[in-house]
This record gives structure tokens, sequence and C-alpha cells, in this order.
């Protein structure tokens, strides 16, 4: 029988399972980020500022809005998508709650996968957001294509984010996190972000979704390599 | 060094900053590896999984709580992570017992230095640990918090479980501790096991083995 401060209440203990605890730290991520809107907020403002001068900076005489609208996307998913992840663990730096996790029970793998999934709804929802601006502003008819579209943005934030949680997390403890975010990131993006770019145009185009079939094959692929090696990667970063 | 500590025992550590005795609870806690020797709980050597872990709650002069979310919902949150079985139940419970029910449901950035520390406890021992280890737990109390601290440790002791304190409040320790130590340069240099020596005489040795360290 453990010993209890609470004499003749007794509150058994079973070890957390990994998918409990995983969204457990998802869903507690996610209520702070609700509470306190910070990243939302932030990310939002940055995705209508960078989308307002994008438009105010296009030339619809030189280029036109399908050539444009594909690299406004990707670019706003992109930089919007840092904020937020900077972020994530950043959470928990300023009562040190991170030591608290690291002595509980849970593993290493579930803090990673929890701050992952909370992440991928964030940077979901501002893609939601993003995603119908960026047509109706550039006059794109996305109707048609929708859905293939949809899984294209779906797979590239899994990778994105598998990337940018795994770095946020060797980052936050340096002093220069938010230069060091991105320095980071940004290069293991690109084999998420090319075939996605790519793949976003040639939908816009009207091209057939056969002919981005390997566009989606490579996204998933990055998807599966990303999500396993920075899954196994994240308690390294952890070692003092 | 070399101590053993059984179900029940209390040990104080003290010295002056930079003695080691925080590194000395985050190597119990599991947080830090040695470089050299060794430490076990419950014949588990550490920093080990998840099952020693699970037997220790942690209580740092950082509160580790989330300041967007309730006292409730980070002390709920602590059990989830711990495994216990009714979450909410013995949320509620340990609020009560460390008389923080009445701020139970307002979030952590509004409340008192003294309050948060309450919550931090609350956090700490929700899953029952065995082992409590506990770094300067009467950071911010004021006189009654600092009471009802000292009271619910030395209840948690006696029910059996090991506790390790490092402070510098020598009073509140004393009164709980089976075992004192004092630490410099990552050493015991003094190790009293009860009975200790009384408070002024304790004062005067830990006043002279720290202004040797000085």
């Amino acid at each position: 029988m453990q010993p209890s401060v609470l004499p003749g209440v007794l509150h058994p203990r079973r070890a957390p399972g990994f998918v409990a605890s995983t969204l457990a730290i998802a869903r507690k991520d996610m209520l702070i980020e609700l509470r306190s809107r910070s990243v939302i907020l932030s990310a939002l403002a940055f995705a209508v500022l960078a989308l307002t001068i994008f438009f105010f900076a296009w030339d619809p005489t030189a280029v036109a809005p399908i050539d444009l609208a594909p690299g406004v996307l990707w670019v706003i998913f992109t930089f919007s998508g840092l904020l937020g992840l900077h972020r994530s663990f950043g959470v928990e730096q300023p009562t040190h709650a991170m030591d608290a996790l690291l002595a509980a029970p849970v593993s290493r793998e579930a803090i990673y996968l929890g701050k992952l999934i909370a992440n991928l709804g964030f940077v979901i929802l501002v893609q939601a957001i993003s995603l119908p601006a960026v047509a109706l502003l550039y006059n794109v008819p996305v109707g048609a294509y929708v859905l293939p579209l949809i899984g294209v943005v779906l797979l590239a934030a899994v990778g994105l984010v598998a990337v940018g949680t795994l770095f946020s997390a060797m980052a936050v403890t340096t002093r220069l996190a938010e230069l060091l975010l991105p320095l980071l990131a940004l290069p293991f993006f690109v084999p998420v972000i090319l075939p996605a770019a790519q793949a976003t145009a040639r939908l816009m185009s009207g091209r057939a979704v056969s002919e981005v079939a390997g566009y989606i094959e490579l996204l998933a692929a990055f998807d599966i390599i990303f999500l396993v090696v920075c899954t196994l990667a994240y308690p390294f970063t952890l070692e003092q | 060094m070399s101590l053993t500590l059984a179900p029940g025992d209390c040990l104080a550590l003290f010295g002056p900053n930079g003695a080691g005795k925080t590194t000395l609870l985050r190597l119990l806690g599991g947080l830090l590896r040695p470089t050299s020797g060794s430490a076990v709980i419950e014949g588990v050597p550490l920093p080990g999984g998840a099952d020693v872990r699970a037997r220790v709650g942690l209580v740092s002069h950082q509160t580790m709580l989330y300041d967007a979310l309730t006292a409730r919902e980070n002390v709920e949150f602590a059990a989830r992570m711990y495994g216990v079985s009714d979450v909410g139940a013995a949320a509620s419970d340990v609020l009560e017992r460390l008389g923080a029910t009445s701020f139970a449901d307002v979030r952590v950035r509004l409340l008192s230095r003294g309050m948060q520390q309450r919550v931090s406890v609350a956090r700490a021992i929700v899953h029952s640990p065995s082992v409590l280890l506990a770094d300067e737990p009467f950071t911010g109390l004021d006189a009654a918090g600092a009471a009802a601290l000292t009271g619910m440790l030395a209840e948690l002791r006696d029910s059996g479980a090991t506790i390790v304190i490092v402070t510098h409040n020598l009073d509140e320790a004393l009164a709980l501790c089976t075992t004192a130590a004092i630490m410099r340069e990552g050493r015991f240099v003094r190790l009293d096991h009860a009975p200790i020596p009384a408070r002024d005489e304790y004062t005067a040795l830990y006043r002279e083995l720290s202004a040797d360290a000085a």
C-alpha cells in the first residue's frame, strides 16, 4: 500500500499508458493556448500582414495569380508555423514545468508526441484560415480540387511540425531560441515544402490529381521518416 | 558521501549556495545522471525508469506550474501523468488538505507566490509518493502556509514516506527531520541522525561550517 497524506483515502496508481499520457500533454498544451491565445493571434496576425504585403506588392499584369498564390501560401504556412513551434516548449520554461514532466513516469516519446499533436492542431487552424484567404485574394478557384489540396496541406503540416517540434525542444533552453529555431528548422523544412509547393501549384493550375501523386508520395515518405527519426531523437535533446 | 534512508526517514540538507544540494536532489529525482557513484531508490539504480519515477514526488523552489491553468487543472494534469485512477477526487482531496480549495479554480497566474507554492506541493504529492524530494519547499510561504506544509510533510513522513528536504530554513526542517546533513563542495561535512542537536546548537554549527566555506 502506498503511503498517503490523506489517511484512509488512497488513490490507486497505475502506470500511465503511452496514448493516455500523450493525449493528456496535447490537451494541456491546447488548453493553455486556448486560454492565452498568444500563438494563434500572433500567427494569424502574421498571416494577414504577409498576405496583405504580398497582395499590394503584386503586379497582376506581370505575374499571373496562379503563379504567385502557391508561393504566398507556403511562405505563410512556414513562417506562421515557426511562431507557434517556438512557443511549444517555451510554455514549460518560466516555472521549469519541464522538470515536473521529466520526473513523471511518462516516456520521453510521449512528451514529444503530445507536443507534436498540439502543434499540429495549431498549424492546421492557421492553414484553415490562410488557405481560403489566399484563394479569395488571388481569385484562385480551389473548389474543384479542394480535397487533394487539403490532403497535401495536411501531409506537409505533419512533416513541418515533426521537425519543428524537435528543434523547438533543442532551441528552447538557449539564449537565442527565437533566432536558433528558424536557423535549425528551415533547412529541414525544404524536403517538405518543395513537393508541397509543387503539388499545390499544379493542383491550382487545374492539373489532374494523378500528376501530383508522386509529390504526395514523397510528402508521405518524408512524414514517416521525420516522425520516426524525430520521435527517437527527442530523448537525446534532454540529456544533461 | 554515503547515506541510506529508510521509509519514514526525513533528511534535511543544509549548506551554503553552490554546495551541491540541488544537484543531489536532481540526481535523486532522475533529472541528472551521476558522473560517478550511484544512487538507488527501492533497489533500483537511478536514473531508473518509469517505475522509479512513479514513486517519487518533486517540489522545487520553481513552482513547475502552468500559469494559464487553474490550480485544480495543474494538479489534475500531474495526477494524469502519474496514472492516478480518480484524477478529480485525488486533486480535490490534496488541494483541500493543503488549504487550497478556496482558490482551486483560480488561474495560477492570479495567485500569490505562497498560494502557488501550496499548489506546487499538491502537484507533487497528488500521487502519494513514497519518496518526496523538496527543494526549498518553504519558499514564498507565510507563517500559516509554512506551518501547514510542515504538518503535511510530517504526516507524509509518519505514513512511511521518505523525505529529502533542501532548505536554508532550519526551524521547519529541524522540526521534521530524522537525519540532518550539512553539505559543502559536494560532500557531507556533518551528518547527524536522531536525536539531532538542539536548534541553537545546530544553528551555531551550521554557521560555523558555512562560514568555513565562505
